[in-house]
């Protein structure tokens, strides 16, 4: 195998030198400088597999038909034995997810070209969650979720998440919340399955085992009619990352490391594959971190593959009986891509934030210390899980003190909130997450929802109205992301937005918890 | 074909809506980029050469490369363009706050097209759409690297070609927004060979030639390559996905 030809295929990672040698590759200046400049510890490191499509397992002689996991669930859901990167394949949908923001325009569709009197494919494949525009006074944003909920009753569909009474969200039994956070928790997310939806986040669900995209509407409109969809099989990056995960990272660490490392073009039209024993050893919301953000990198979809984590996961939730999961083997590495293994050193250092306005704008939060900011928001589908909270709450509790910036909480989801209200937080003698937030004088926790991590209309709770310096565990950083096209949203871990609401500037998180 | 002739000519672009016919199946011209004589903006003219046949070929496969049929459609686009750099996200090209308009709605369609690059930062200082207008005088939009990254909204395209765009020129596409493209049939998502947006400037007259994979600048003076949009192209001619499979036969032809 041309060394030359690998490193010219992914030219974003650089290398750690010893390993260079140990692969005999032939050492090219430019990386070396970088390596020497960069390189400080290999206790995370990970190894990305550079995309060589043009040699299939097959040519080597040793393996016939070597699938990555996202070519395995794509055959499987094909009905074919096997396919390679770059066949266009119609792929049975196992399900479809559609929220208040895309969903009617793709009810619009489905009516429109199959007619008024049609029936979606599967009246319990389709998953229709309201969760981006719920608490607010538009009429057209209030008039979505009842499009949806019409439709969902003239279809007698099974999951409908519905809300009605806006002035308080727990009187809505059914209303979970954001989307993402929902499908896992809800056991919608199922190893080896084809899950799409309406939203360029789907992708988190790849953290179980399947394969999870982003469709539009007119795409959503055809899958509501046939139940399938034309897909091209994405040629997979692996990301190998193996070590102990020091305890002031986050799996939000990792993937900002990755997406900054291959930018945010990266992975166009790629899957993500991410193994190894760092990955192993993260809990399902943590790899539903990682997953999620593969988009930010321009991946179609991001994989991890289903282990005992994530059997353990929809066990506990009775979310699925054993014998409904498919059960895909990790391929070895011989029958996967490629014996040669690239390093990219993952900073041991970094607690990470993504500057404005791109979420490869990528920086130490220590680098940033001088940044001073006006609020931290805590939320989302990146970063509004159970964990998220705990992980935050975990930083005020070690410092003892209070917020200097306003703090803005919003639980992904009912299930979450509940969580924040009633879990005791490790080592605070029985506290939970919202009496320490209380405690540090953040903002009590809002409404389950996607909330202002998009924006939205004017009178969603924290969207950023004026041109304000906000740290962010949000996903995205573009110009007017959070409302304000000159703010500024430094995206960071929930151990970094907490350590920062400690100090009003960004903040590297070892300042509270060592 | 002479700029001079195209700029005093009074064919303008006829850009339906929706839900106006655009299918061909219903469609009194079987091209379905079709000219219609008016006078409100005669910069912007857009010529469809006679409406040839073009090749139906199956979705691009590995062996396309070596058909040697290749699928060419002859439209040529001719307008003003406004000038994008890197990375313009969903968010720039229709901010969320937005995204209360349901694109199948035909009037909020069209009040989709009065925000369309809304989100872009002040340091662009001309407006692609001025205030008060639903569409834009420029019909061309000429990105750089990952035009359309971010979110899966279909809103971005539908915003786009709301206002008035054609076609976008960009030198690579975040996925999803290629995809929405081609299958709303909204604009065309044409690639570049070379990195075009920084040699031209907003207001440019250029003419897009679909066929000959040929952009031409006309106020510099300069032609560029662009990438072939191969099967992707008879998709936006015939104004979408589903639009194409009745012409093509793969669906049957609306009942109602």
């Amino acid at each position: 195998m041309a060394a030359s030809s690998a490193i010219a295929s992914s030219s974003t990672a650089f290398i750690n030198k010893k390993d260079v040698g140990l692969f005999a590759f032939s050492s090219q200046s430019s990386f070396s400088v970088q390596t020497a400049r960069k390189r400080i510890s290999k206790k995370i490191v990970s190894v990305m597999t550079p995309q060589q499509t043009e040699r299939k397992p097959a040519t080597t002689g040793s393996v016939k038909t070597g699938m990555t996991m996202t070519e395995k669930i794509l055959a499987k859901a094909s009905d074919k034995p096997d396919v390679s990167p770059g066949d266009n394949v119609w792929v049975n949908v196992d399900v479809l997810m559609t929220h208040d923001v895309c969903g009617p325009g793709s009810i619009g569709i489905f009516k429109k070209e199959f007619g008024q009197n049609a029936k979606v494919w599967d009246r319990e494949k389709l998953v229709i969650i309201p969760d981006h525009y719920i608490f607010t006074t538009d009429e057209r944003a209030n008039r979505n979720v009842d499009i949806l909920r019409d439709f969902c009753n003239e279809q007698n569909i099974k999951y409908f998440y519905d809300i009605k009474d806006l002035g308080n969200f727990r009187a809505n039994p059914d209303y979970k919340g954001v989307c993402h956070v929902a499908l896992a928790q809800e056991g919608h997310c199922r190893p080896g399955e084809v899950l799409l939806g309406t939203d360029s986040h789907t992708c988190t669900a790849g953290a179980f085992g399947q394969f999870a995209t982003g469709i539009g509407n007119t795409d959503a409109g055809f899958v509501l009619g046939t139940g399938k969809i034309l897909l091209k099989v994405p040629p997979t990056l692996r990301f190998v990352m193996d070590g102990e995960m020091p305890d002031y990272l986050l799996a939000k660490d990792l993937i900002l490391q990755i997406i900054g490392e291959i930018s945010v073009a990266g992975a166009t039209y790629k899957a993500m594959e991410f193994v190894g024993t760092t990955v192993e050893s993260l809990t399902m919301e943590e790899r539903m971190t990682l997953c999620n953000m593969v988009v930010e990198a321009g991946g179609k979809n991001g994989v991890i593959p289903a282990d005992k984590t994530t059997y353990d996961y929809l066990e506990e939730g009775l979310l699925c009986p054993m014998n409904l999961f498919i059960v895909m083997k990790e391929p070895a590495c011989s029958e996967f891509l490629t014996d040669e293994h690239w390093e990219i050193v993952c900073l041991k250092d970094c607690n990470l934030s993504s500057k404005p306005h791109s979420p490869d704008n990528r920086a130490l939060a220590r680098e940033c210390k001088d940044v001073k900011i006006d609020r931290v928001y805590i939320g989302s589908c990146t970063g509004g899980k159970t964990e998220d909270f705990m992980a935050a709450a975990k930083v005020f509790l070690a410092s003892g003190k209070k917020v200097k910036v306003p703090t803005f909480l919003v639980p992904a989801t009912q299930k979450v909130w509940m969580d924040v209200y009633s879990l005791p937080v490790p080592g605070s003698g029985g506290k939970t997450c919202s009496q320490i937030f209380e405690e540090a004088g953040c903002d009590t926790p809002a409404s389950p929802s996607c909330g202002a991590c998009l924006g939205g209309p004017k009178d969603t709770y924290a969207r950023m109205n004026e041109a304000q310096v906000c740290v962010s565990t949000t996903n995205r950083n573009f110009p007017g992301r959070m409302g304000h096209k000159e703010g500024q949203i430094y995206l960071a871990s929930p151990y970094t937005a907490a350590a920062s609401a400690l100090t009003g500037y960004v903040t590297d998180p070892r300042e509270f918890l060592q | 074909m002479a700029a001079s002739t195209a700029l005093s000519s009074s064919i303008t672009t006829f850009k339906s809506s929706p839900f106006q016919p655009r299918a061909s199946s219903i469609n009194p011209l079987p091209s379905v980029k079709f000219p219609s004589i008016s006078s409100n903006n005669p910069l912007i003219s857009h010529f469809v050469s006679a409406p040839k046949n073009s090749t139906v070929a199956p979705l691009r496969s590995a062996a396309a490369s070596t058909t040697p049929e290749t699928t060419k459609t002859a439209t040529t686009f001719h307008g003003l363009c406004y000038v994008l750099g890197d990375n313009i996200d969903t968010d720039q090209i229709i901010p969320a706050e937005y995204l209360t308009l349901v694109p199948s709605n035909p009037d909020e369609y069209k009040k989709l097209g009065s925000y369309a690059l809304c989100g872009l930062p002040s340091s662009y200082q001309t407006r692609f759409v001025e205030p008060g207008e639903f569409t834009s005088k420029y019909s061309i939009v000429i990105g750089g690297d990952n035009f359309g990254c971010g979110s899966s909204r279909e809103h971005a395209p539908v915003a786009l070609g709301a206002a008035g765009v054609l076609a976008v020129v960009a030198e690579s596409y975040a996925r999803i927004f290629f995809r929405n493209s081609v299958s709303t049939g909204e604009v065309y998502p044409l690639e570049s060979e070379k990195r075009i947006c920084e040699e031209c400037k907003t207001g440019d007259v250029l003419t897009v030639e679909i066929g000959d994979s040929r952009l031409i600048n006309h106020t510099t003076g300069k032609e560029y390559k662009l990438k072939p949009i191969g099967d992707a192209g008879p998709v936006i001619e015939a104004g979408g996905i589903f639009a194409y499979a009745r012409k093509a036969g793969m669906i049957s032809a609306r009942e109602a």
